[in-house]
């Protein structure tokens, strides 16, 4: 099941071109990494989600019904650009971008309240945001994405400008939120969080879609059959012909870390068999690439 | 729910909760009164404490006799002009007025001397002395008997009434006047004050950066129209309740002085007449009437800059950026409170036509003629144009609203907001 599909999504500008022909699947339930470097076109792919623009081709439909406004008490929404109102106390604030989005006042309330006490901020409930840290800010703006559970979150940069203790803590809640049955759509161009959080991923650049998949898949697809040893005793160039050593670290006293290319259709197994014939294999681990070394070699590439 | 309305509801809470709301509200009903009070008073005991300024009179015609007055005393001197200046300017006297001898049928060569530039009040004082000695001269010069000149003197008050709509009004041009001014004034007033708290609250919801999050659950225009509401009914609030407090506080005073207003006046030998000729008039003044069409002025007005005034702010990311904006959408204010001096003199000339028929201009403008009475199909006209320019005004604006809000760091001219304006979304 589709939480958001994305269909030949086009955005023109008077002297650029925002997102051309971008499609994307995103499943249910899943953290969903979008991926590009600054300017790619992920803010307006977001902020045509978020109804804020429209698209100029193409069409948007959660849980397969197309976009329309009742979408908006089911989507939250911590953009890139993000702040509070200053001079208004912590409470009320969280109340009113509740009720923005559909909650009663009432239940409005609660819920903050209950968040605030979550995130242990509940005793600044009367001050004004101006009075508050960043750190305890950020909390909020986080509170005011999530109050009303929204079956879809969709979280810009959300790591930028939090504290580690705070980026961990919503990285927690992340995890929770999704195991509850959200679906996260995370933009970023920071691949270490990718690594760590998504289990989808998409990459923009240049406003069009280059890649798009399970991490799992993805990574697999990117892989050159590449395998690290560590092994005792030199290698000599004792490997038949089918194995490529493309690097020969001494790390100490006989002992090695190897990079072995498998060419053709040899299996691993084959690789083993004529390393353990030359040398005393201590480890032997199938190179996968990050998601980042792929981000560079796609986005790099392309240029 | 409605959004819009929840948005009115912070915009005005969050404003009325201020401490500077209630401060500003509490004020400036007391502030007027006690300063235009003031003012007065300072006069008043200044001119009473006064002394008679002392003016040297060199007459070399030697026919003149100025008598002292409260405000001048003059002491003739006599010799040379030489001498008399020395004298003068050895002394601590405020003028010396040098009288030549001259014809009687071409006065001239009167010249003052002071240590100051003597005022126009001063200087048009002596000159009526002058003017009523030589009169004097002349009567005998022609052989006519004062007496006879004092009775052919005679004092007409002449009534005015307008009939133009039917029913008949005395009217009075000082009355309507002032009124004109005043309201016309507020208006203006307003305009800026409230206006520029629109502008101040879209600057501020963009250099916080919450507006992002806003417009991702409602519609731009609704934020934009729900501000302006907001501020709009904080003003409304405001203007209540000062209207309610000098109530108050004038019917309290008058209560306490009601009964010692005319019996002092009566004491000093005020005109009874005259008085009586002024409530007579106040009571023709069609009150509702205006207080109706200020109501619709202030609110269509309002409308109309208020959403310049969002458009500016949603253009720029500090305040200051803010001024290129403001000096346009002032102009046209700033016009309509220097014609209201043309409209005031001539109400129903041209310029005070198209001034109170124009939407920029109407709200200021009509509120200066409204007193003296405006024609039906003209104030029709003027209301039909000035709720068709706000929406007009409010449209255009809401098009550079909504992509002004999310652009930082751009720097922006007419052709940017144009460019704006013309983007689909």
């Amino acid at each position: 099941m589709e939480a958001l599909i994305a269909k030949n999504i086009t955005k023109r500008y008077s002297n650029h071109t925002a997102l051309d022909n971008v499609s994307l699947s995103i499943p249910s339930q899943s953290i969903f990494g979008l991926l590009g470097p600054n300017g790619a076109g992920k803010t307006t792919m977001i902020r045509i989600i978020n109804q804020i623009i429209d698209a100029d081709e193409g069409e948007v439909l959660i849980n397969g019904k197309k976009l329309s406004p009742e979408h908006i008490s089911i989507i939250g929404y911590l953009p890139e650009e993000r702040g509070l109102y200053k001079k208004m106390k912590v409470g009320e604030q969280l109340v009113y971008l509740g009720q923005l989005r559909n909650l009663t006042r009432k239940e409005a309330i609660l819920r903050s309240k209950a968040w605030t006490k979550k995130l242990g901020i509940y005793e600044w409930w009367d001050k004004k945001v101006e009075d508050l840290s960043k750190g305890m800010a950020q909390k909020i703006q986080f509170i005011s994405t999530v109050l009303h559970e929204p079956k879809l979150i969709i979280l810009d940069e959300p790591f930028s400008g939090f504290d580690p203790v705070n980026a961990n803590l919503i990285k927690e809640e992340i995890f929770e939120l999704r195991d509850k049955g959200s679906t996260i759509i995370f933009s970023t161009h920071r691949m270490e969080s990718v690594e760590e959080l998504c289990d989808h991923i998409a990459l923009i650049n240049n406003s069009k879609l280059i890649l798009e998949g399970s991490k799992k898949d993805i990574k697999h697809s990117y892989k050159s059959n590449t395998y690290i040893v560590e092994h005792q005793g030199a290698l000599n160039g004792s490997l038949p012909d089918s194995f490529k050593v493309l690097d020969n670290n001494l790390l100490h006293e006989n002992f090695y870390k190897s990079i072995v290319k498998i060419a053709g259709e040899t299996s691993p197994n084959e690789l083993l068999k004529s390393l353990v014939a030359v040398t005393e294999v201590h480890s032997f681990v199938e190179k996968i690439p990050s998601i980042s070394e792929i981000f560079i070699s796609k986005v790099g590439g392309n240029k | 729910m409605n959004k819009t309305f929840l948005i009115i509801q912070r915009e005005f809470l969050s404003r009325v909760k201020k401490k500077s709301f209630l401060i500003a509200t509490i004020l400036v009903p007391l502030i007027f009164p006690a300063l235009i009070g003031g003012i007065g008073y300072v006069m008043k005991k200044e001119s009473e404490n006064a002394n008679a300024q002392v003016i040297h009179v060199l007459d070399q015609q030697g026919s003149f006799n100025f008598e002292n007055t409260d405000k001048y005393e003059f002491v003739k001197v006599t010799g040379d002009l030489e001498t008399a200046k020395t004298a003068f300017a050895e002394s601590e006297d405020y003028g010396l007025l040098y009288i030549p001898e001259f014809n009687i049928e071409s006065p001239k060569g009167f010249v003052l001397y002071a240590k100051s530039n003597p005022s126009f009040s001063t200087i048009g004082d002596i000159e009526n002395e002058i003017e009523d000695a030589i009169k004097d001269d002349k009567l005998q010069v022609y052989n006519i008997d004062k007496e006879v000149l004092d009775k052919l003197k005679t004092k007409v008050d002449l009534r005015s009434v307008n009939i133009a709509e039917g029913e008949e009004k005395e009217s009075d041009a000082g009355i309507s006047f002032a009124i004109g001014y005043f309201t016309g004034f507020l208006i203006y007033i307003f305009m800026f004050a409230y206006g520029g708290q629109v502008m101040q609250g879209v600057i501020e919801e963009k250099s916080s950066k919450i507006v992002e999050v806003i417009i991702s659950t409602v519609k731009p225009f609704q934020l934009m129209l729900g501000k302006i509401l907001g501020v709009a009914s904080v003003g409304l609030f405001q203007v209540l309740i000062w209207v309610v407090l000098i109530a108050i506080l004038s019917t309290t005073v008058l209560g306490l002085l009601g009964l010692e207003i005319p019996h002092e006046a009566a004491i000093q030998g005020a005109d009874v007449e005259t008085s009586e000729k002024f409530l007579r008039l106040l009571a023709n003044i069609p009150f509702t009437k205006i207080i109706l069409t200020f109501i619709f002025y202030f609110i269509g007005g309002y409308m109309l800059y208020g959403a310049l005034f969002a458009a500016a702010g949603s253009a720029v990311d500090s305040p200051s950026e803010a001024q290129q904006f403001m000096f346009p959408i002032m102009i046209p204010l700033i016009a309509g409170i220097i014609g209201m001096q043309s409209i005031i003199t001539n109400p129903d000339g041209n310029v005070s036509f198209w001034l109170s028929i124009i939407p920029f201009t109407s709200p200021i403008a009509m509120m200066g003629r409204i007193g003296f009475g405006v024609p039906a199909w003209e104030l029709a006209l003027s209301m039909v144009l000035l709720v068709l320019g706000f929406i007009f005004t409010t449209w255009m604006a809401g098009r550079i609203y909504r992509v002004g809000i999310l652009m930082h760091g751009v720097k922006v001219n007419y052709k940017t907001l144009a460019k704006w304006f013309m983007m689909k979304n």
